[in-house]
């Protein structure tokens, strides 16, 4: 069984006319980094939700289907038990902080879990230095720009060092070197400490070459999901409308006009460049 | 038109956020400014309607200086779309949200319900006319920001990093509405940080770091340049990194549109096998 499993998942908030997401089942192994995608309004952040328990619990409305994290059934545990295993970082930093200092958001989580203080002050500033925060750590969260109120959120679920940690959109507001260098300490924290990540973008030019599994996401329901050299390959993918990486489409372009290339997809520039040079040599 | 000259800007906090920018954007101009967090990119826009006022130096939009008009005044040829859209919305419905500025204007109310629905159509959000805003994903809100700005239809508009949140097809209708402005000369200054978005709509780019423009021109040079590119902590988008890593066959380096690209490998390719 993966870490995170749902079975038959329809949610629909209170008030709304329609589900924001249908019958869906996915399955996440442990260890693995998953990019969840699709069209605005699909349902990816409402899936998220699900997996930290923020629905059923927070969220009213009405859920049918099980949602099962780390082996617990989130409908039977409350949040905050949930939170021993799951992080989330929400797609808006300030719906995320509120301490007086960057530096006692982050600790905040811990606090609660009652790790003792020598280990909190060693995991805050482990946080604040991956994110590249530790500078900053005095200040209030509200005076920092979108792009440091990110790195804050992303540092404060770090700290926790859940098995799983869910991440939507956290870098929207940081400008492309900062964000390429918080998806590489993401990347490490999975391959080293093996947590597991959930990553939900529309960027996958940025995104996609760090993922073992994409799942697509539309109207509310798993359109596609499986790896990502398959999907990124697909025609479904492109009529659902997700960004292919524009490696991938100069590879599915050129492949078109009959060029001899490599048979395994690019889903980076790096990937494209080798096989292009390959096909440049040989000529 | 907007007219900078030298203009410096410090925050009340001691903060310099800008250190002597001089710009000229004409009337039908499409710019995009990028940089890294905290290079006064946002700061700069705020000057162009007068939400934020120079410390030092001037700003003139057609013609008259930003410290002579409120920004009420100002806002009615400058429409302005905060970067966080819940910065903006405020309103029950979707619908009422985007009438009130128009009512606010002073437009009769047949004519803010037409425009309303031409917003509301634009931007794919028909189906919420009723909608509270915060009901909705963050793609969507930020849909709605835009609408309740496009509304009045302001001369100049500049949206603070209008792509976040929206995939690709949104990106595609927010390219080809950009492209309709420019048809009526409108000027469109976009604030971002998203490299492949500018890539498609090719405008001309301005690089800022530390208060400063550090490049100003085609992104087909701007985004091709990886030093300057380097120190505004931009990445290059994919099809420049591609021919960045190339072995050098006399290859242009400026490329960042795919069916260019695929043009250029093709005739290579042909050129060899002869």
């Amino acid at each position: 069984m993966g870490v995170i499993e749902t079975r038959n998942v329809t949610y629909t908030y209170p008030g709304a006319a329609k589900p924001s997401i249908v019958d869906v089942s996915l399955n996440i192994e442990k260890g693995e980094f998953t990019l969840i995608t699709g069209p605005s309004g699909c349902g990816k952040t409402t899936i998220c939700r699900c997996f930290n328990g923020l629905i059923p619990h927070f969220y009213q409305g009405e859920m049918k289907g099980e949602t099962i994290v780390a082996g617990l059934n989130v409908s039977e545990h409350p949040i905050y038990e949930l939170a021993k295993h799951v992080g989330l970082v929400f797609q808006n930093p300030e719906n995320q902080l509120f301490a007086l200092s960057v530096e006692k958001d982050v600790a905040f989580g811990l606090e609660n879990l009652g790790v003792p203080r020598e280990e909190m002050r060693k995991r805050v500033d482990w946080a604040l230095n991956l994110t590249e925060m530790y500078d900053l750590r005095e200040r209030a969260p509200s005076e920092l720009s979108g792009g440091q109120q990110q790195r804050v959120a992303i540092a404060s679920v770090l700290a926790m060092q859940p098995e799983v940690v869910i991440l939507d959109e956290p870098t929207s507001f940081l400008d492309p070197l900062s964000a390429k260098k918080i998806f590489e300490v993401i990347r490490d924290l999975n391959r080293k400490l093996g947590i597991t990540v959930v990553l939900v973008e529309h960027r996958l030019d940025l995104t996609a070459r760090y993922a073992d599994h994409i799942i697509v996401m539309d109207e509310g329901k798993v359109a596609l999901d499986g790896d990502p050299h398959e999907i990124l390959r697909s025609e479904e993918a492109r009529l659902i409308g997700i960004g292919i990486p524009k490696a991938t489409r100069l590879y599915q372009i050129l492949k078109k006009d009959g060029l001899k290339l490599g048979n395994t997809i690019p889903l980076s520039s790096e990937e494209m460049a080798s096989m292009l040079t390959e096909a440049l040599k040989d000529g | 038109m907007i007219v900078v000259k030298d203009v410096h800007f410090t925050y009340p906090n001691g903060i310099e956020a800008l250190k002597g920018i001089s710009l000229t954007v004409q009337n039908g101009e499409f710019v995009a400014i990028m940089g890294q967090n905290g290079a006064g990119k946002t700061t700069l826009v705020k000057q162009f309607n007068g939400l934020l006022k120079p410390t030092k130096g001037t700003v003139l939009v057609d013609d008259v200086g930003t410290t002579k008009v409120s920004v009420a005044t100002l806002a009615r040829n400058v429409g302005f779309v905060f970067q966080n859209p819940d910065h903006q919305l405020f309103s029950e419905s979707v619908e009422e949200e985007i009438a009130f500025a128009l009512r606010n204007f002073g437009f009769k109310e047949t004519v803010t319900k037409k425009r309303v629905t031409w917003a509301l159509n634009l931007l794919g959000l028909t189906q919420y006319r009723k909608t509270s805003p915060f009901m909705l994903s963050g793609g969507e809100r930020k849909r709605v920001a835009l609408a309740s700005i496009l509304a009045w239809n302001p001369r100049i508009l500049i949206l603070d990093e209008p792509t976040i949140g929206q995939d690709y097809q949104q990106k595609e209708k927010l390219r080809q509405f950009i492209l309709q402005m420019r048809t009526q000369r409108k000027t469109v200054i976009i604030v971002t940080h998203d490299v492949e978005f500018v890539a498609e709509c090719n405008p001309r780019v301005l690089l800022m770091r530390d208060g400063q423009i550090i490049a100003d021109g085609e992104a087909t040079e701007t985004l091709t340049d990886t030093e300057v590119l380097t120190k505004a902590s931009i990445v290059p988008p994919q099809i420049a990194q591609i021919f960045l890593h190339l072995p050098n066959m006399k290859l242009p380096k400026n490329v960042i549109d795919v069916y260019e690209a695929r043009e250029i490998l093709l005739k290579t390719l042909e050129r060899k096998s002869k």
